[in-house]
C-alpha cells in the first residue's frame, strides 16, 4: 500500500512538472517545424509568468491573467520573427536577447510595481486556476482496486490548464499533420524554395506558426504563476525552456513522441525531490544531481546519434532570402 | 569583395555599432520610464558610478571588465571558426572547481608567485575540457553546438552542485562555498598593492586578460592554425578542399575557446573571491555573447565591449542606492537590447547607414 501511494503521488508531480514543458515543447515544435529556431522559449514563459502574475493580481481574474500574459509572450514572438524572418538576423543570437529582456524585464517591472524584490503579491481565489475534482473521483478510489486509485490520485484533482496541455498535444498533432495549413508548415521547414515557388509566402507561414509558439508559452507561462504557484517569483521558470527545448528534441520534433520526452523529464525532477537520501538496491544513493542532469544528458547523448538520431526540419535556423 | 564596393572601415566598426549601442539604450530608456524614473538621471548615475575615481567605481568597472574579456574572447574565437559557443558560463564554472581543488590543495605550501601559474594554466584546461566535448560532437557525431553547449551548461551546474558538496566542502567551508584560499597564495587586490586606491575587487587578473588578448589576436590573424580557424568559419567547404581537416579545426577551437572561458575563474574564484562560491558565473558567460557582438569579434573591440559592459555591471550595481526603483536587473534588458540590435537586428541600422556611406564613396570615385 505504501508503494502504491508512493507512485501514485510521483506521477501526479511528475504531471504537474510536465505541465508548462508540454505547452513550450507544442510552440517549440510549431517553431522548428517552420524552420525556426527558438531558444527563446524560456524568456516567453517567464515574461508570461509574470504578466500574467500581474495582471490576475490586479484584475483578480486568473482568465485575464492567462490572456495577457499569452499576449506578452506572443509580443515578444513577434519581436524574435522580425529579426529573424524580416531581418534574416541569426535566430539563436534573437533568441538569447528574449531570454535576457524577459529576465531583466519582470524583475525590473515586478520590482518597481510591487516592491518586493521582483516578486509579485501572493494570488488568493479567482486570481488563481484550482484543482478540479473531475466526476465520480471520490466514489470509484474507494471502490475499484488500482484504476480507481489512480484515477483519484493522478488523473483527477489537476487544474484546468493541465487538462488543457494534453489536449494541446492533440491539436498540435491535427493542426500539423490533418490540416493543409500544417503541410505547408512542414514545408516551410524542410523546402522553403519549393513553397515560395507554389506561390505560398514563406514568411507569413513562419509568421503564424511562431504566433502559435507564443500563445503555448503564454500558457506554459501562465501555468506557472497562477497555477502552479500563487505568484511570479524571480526566474521562476529556471531553464526549464531549455528542458522543452531538449523534449522537441527529443520527441523527434513530432507532437507524440515529445509528450513522452516531457513527461518523462516531469517524472526525473520529480524523482529529483523524492529520492533524496533513498537507496536504490543494488546501487545504492543517487546524487540528486544526477536526475536533474539526466534530460540534458540524454538529449545530448541522442543527438551525439548513440540512441538513434534526430533529425532536425532541414531548413531550421535559415533565414530565407527570397531570389526573385 | 573589391575594395570600393565597401563603405570605411570607421562606419563599419565604430558608427553602425554606436548607433546599434545607442538604440539599445533607447529602449532601455523606455524601460526606466515605465517605472516612472528619469532616463537621463539613471544614465548619469551609472556613468558616475562606473567611471568614479574616490569609491572605487572606476577599479570595479575594470574588475567586471576583466571577467567579460575572458568570455568574450572565448565566444569571439569560437565566431570566427563560425561556431556558436554558448557554454562559456558552464566552461567557467567548472574551471572554477579546477582552481578551487588547486588552491585548497596547495595554498598552504605554495606562494603566489608558484601558484598563480598553476591556476592558470588549470582553469584554462577544465575550461577545455568542457568546451572540448562539444567540439568534438559537433565534429565528429554531427550534433549541433549551440544544443550541446547549452545542454553542457546545465550538465556543468548539477556537476557543480554535486561536487560543493562532496569535494569542495570536506576541503573546508560550508556546502555552497569553500574556504578562503590562503592569503599568501593568492594575487593581492590592487588596493593591496597600493593602499592609496580605494578598495575594490580589482586584480592582477586584468593583465592577464589583455595579455590573454593579445594573444587572441596573434593566434587568429597571424598563425596558420588561426588562418585555418578563419578558413573554417567563412567556408567549411572551400576549406576541407583546401586541406584543412575541418572536424581537427572545430575541436581544437573549442578547446581554445572553453579554455579562454575557464580562464574567467582566474579573476573570480581565485583573483576577487579568493573562493569558490555556488553560481559564482553569474551570467557572465552570456554577457560574454553580447561582448564579442559588439567587439566585432576582434580583440580590441572586445576589450572595449567588455569596458562598456563593466560599466554598465558597476554602474548599475551602484543605481539602486540613489534610486531604489530600479533593480540592477536593468542591465539584463540593456544587455539583451545590445544583444538584440548589434546580433539580430544588425542589417536593421548597418544595412542603411553602409549604404549611405557605400553611395557616397561612389560618387567620389
Amino acid at each position: 500500500m505504501d508503494a502504491s501511494v508512493w507512485i501514485f503521488s510521483t506521477l501526479d508531480s511528475s504531471i504537474r512538472l510536465a505541465v508548462p514543458l508540454i505547452f513550450a515543447a507544442m510552440g517549440g515544435i510549431f517553431s522548428e517545424r517552420s524552420g525556426i529556431v527558438d531558444i527563446g522559449l524560456e524568456g516567453k514563459m517567464l515574461f508570461a509568468a509574470f504578466v500574467a502574475a500581474a495582471t490576475s493580481y490586479a484584475t483578480g481574474s486568473a482568465w485575464l491573467g492567462m490572456c495577457a500574459g499569452i499576449m506578452g509572450s506572443v509580443a515578444l514572438s513577434m519581436v524574435h520573427g522580425y529579426a529573424s524572418i524580416n531581418m534574416r538576423g541569426d535566430q539563436v543570437i534573437s533568441g538569447l536577447a528574449v531570454n535576457f529582456f524577459a529576465a531583466g524585464m519582470t524583475v525590473t517591472l515586478g520590482h518597481a510595481w510591487f516592491s518586493r524584490g521582483g516578486q509579485t503579491p501572493g494570488l488568493i481565489g479567482d486570481q488563481r486556476f484550482l484543482p478540479i475534482e473531475l466526476p465520480g473521483a471520490e466514489w470509484l478510489g474507494d471502490t475499484i482496486p488500482f484504476f480507481g486509485p489512480l484515477y483519484r490520485e493522478v488523473i483527477s484533482g489537476h487544474n484546468i490548464l493541465v487538462y488543457l496541455s494534453f489536449a494541446i498535444v492533440g491539436v498540435t498533432w491535427w493542426v500539423l499533420f490533418k490540416t493543409r495549413f500544417g503541410l505547408r508548415l512542414r514545408a516551410v521547414g524542410e523546402e522553403p524554395n519549393a513553397v515560395d515557388t507554389a506561390g505560398i509566402s514563406v514568411a507569413w507561414m513562419r509568421y503564424r506558426a511562431i504566433a502559435f509558439t507564443g500563445v503555448f508559452c503564454g500558457l506554459a507561462g501562465a501555468y506557472y504563476s497562477t497555477a502552479q504557484n500563487a505568484a511570479f517569483g524571480k526566474n521562476m521558470t529556471a531553464g526549464q525552456g531549455y528542458i522543452a527545448l531538449a523534449a522537441v528534441i527529443f520527441g523527434k520534433w513530432r507532437p507524440k513522441t515529445a509528450l513522452f520526452a516531457c513527461l518523462l523529464f516531469g517524472f526525473l525532477s520529480a524523482l529529483e525531490t523524492r529520492m533524496q537520501g533513498v537507496a536504490i538496491p543494488g546501487i545504492g544513493v543517487l546524487p540528486t544531481q544526477v536526475f536533474s542532469a539526466l534530460p540534458y544528458v540524454l538529449t545530448v547523448v541522442l543527438l551525439a546519434g548513440f540512441i538513434g538520431k534526430a533529425v532536425a526540419p532541414k531548413a531550421v535556423g535559415q533565414p530565407y532570402i527570397k531570389e526573385r | 569583395m573589391s575594395a570600393f564596393q565597401e563603405s570605411p572601415a570607421w562606419v563599419r566598426v565604430g558608427l553602425v555599432p554606436i548607433l546599434q549601442l545607442t538604440l539599445a539604450l533607447a529602449v532601455s530608456s523606455l524601460v526606466v520610464l515605465m517605472v516612472g524614473e528619469s532616463p537621463i538621471e539613471a544614465l548619469k548615475l551609472m556613468v558616475y558610478g562606473a567611471t568614479n575615481l574616490e569609491y572605487g567605481g572606476l577599479a570595479s568597472t575594470l574588475y567586471y571588465a576583466t571577467n567579460f574579456i575572458f568570455t568574450g574572447l572565448a565566444v569571439a574565437v569560437a565566431f570566427h571558426a563560425g561556431l556558436f559557443n554558448i557554454g562559456g558560463e558552464g566552461q567557467a564554472y567548472v574551471a572554477g572547481l579546477g582552481v578551487a581543488i588547486v588552491a585548497l590543495t596547495f595554498d598552504s605550501t605554495l606562494n603566489v608567485w608558484l601558484m598563480a601559474p598553476m591556476i592558470i594554466v588549470i582553469s584554462a584546461l577544465f575550461g577545455a575540457v568542457w568546451g572540448v566535448i562539444p567540439g568534438y560532437l559537433q565534429a565528429k557525431r554531427g550534433s549541433h553546438i549551440v544544443v550541446t553547449t547549452i545542454m553542457f551548461n546545465f550538465i556543468a551546474a548539477a556537476v557543480m552542485g554535486y561536487a560543493l558538496v562532496e569535494i569542495i566542502a570536506p576541503m573546508g567551508g560550508n556546502s555552497t562555498d569553500s574556504r578562503y584560499f590562503a592569503a599568501t597564495s593568492v594575487f593581492p587586490k590592487l588596493n593591496e598593492i597600493w593602499p592609496d586606491i580605494p578598495s575594490s575587487l580589482l586584480n592582477p587578473t586584468l593583465l592577464i586578460a589583455l595579455i590573454t588578448a593579445w594573444l587572441v589576436w596573434v593566434l587568429i590573424w597571424r598563425t596558420r592554425l588561426g588562418y585555418a580557424i578563419r578558413v573554417v568559419g567563412q567556408n567549411p567547404k572551400a576549406a576541407e578542399y583546401a586541406g584543412i581537416n575541418v572536424a581537427r579545426i572545430i575541436i581544437i577551437t573549442m578547446a581554445i575557446s572553453g579554455a579562454l572561458a575557464g580562464m574567467m575563474a582566474i579573476n573570480e574564484v581565485y583573483g576577487a573571491q579568493s573562493r569558490l562560491i555556488l553560481n559564482f558565473t553569474n551570467g557572465f558567460g552570456f554577457i560574454g555573447i553580447a561582448v564579442a557582438l559588439m567587439g566585432r569579434n576582434h580583440p580590441v573591440g572586445v576589450i572595449l565591449a567588455s569596458i562598456l559592459f563593466g560599466a554598465l555591471y558597476q554602474g548599475g550595481t551602484e543605481l539602486q542606492f540613489d534610486m531604489p526603483s530600479l533593480n540592477p536587473e536593468l542591465i539584463m534588458v540593456i544587455q539583451g537590447a545590445v544583444i538584440f540590435f548589434t546580433g539580430a537586428l544588425d542589417r536593421l541600422v548597418r544595412d542603411p547607414v553602409e549604404k549611405m556611406f557605400m553611395r557616397k564613396s561612389t560618387e567620389e570615385a
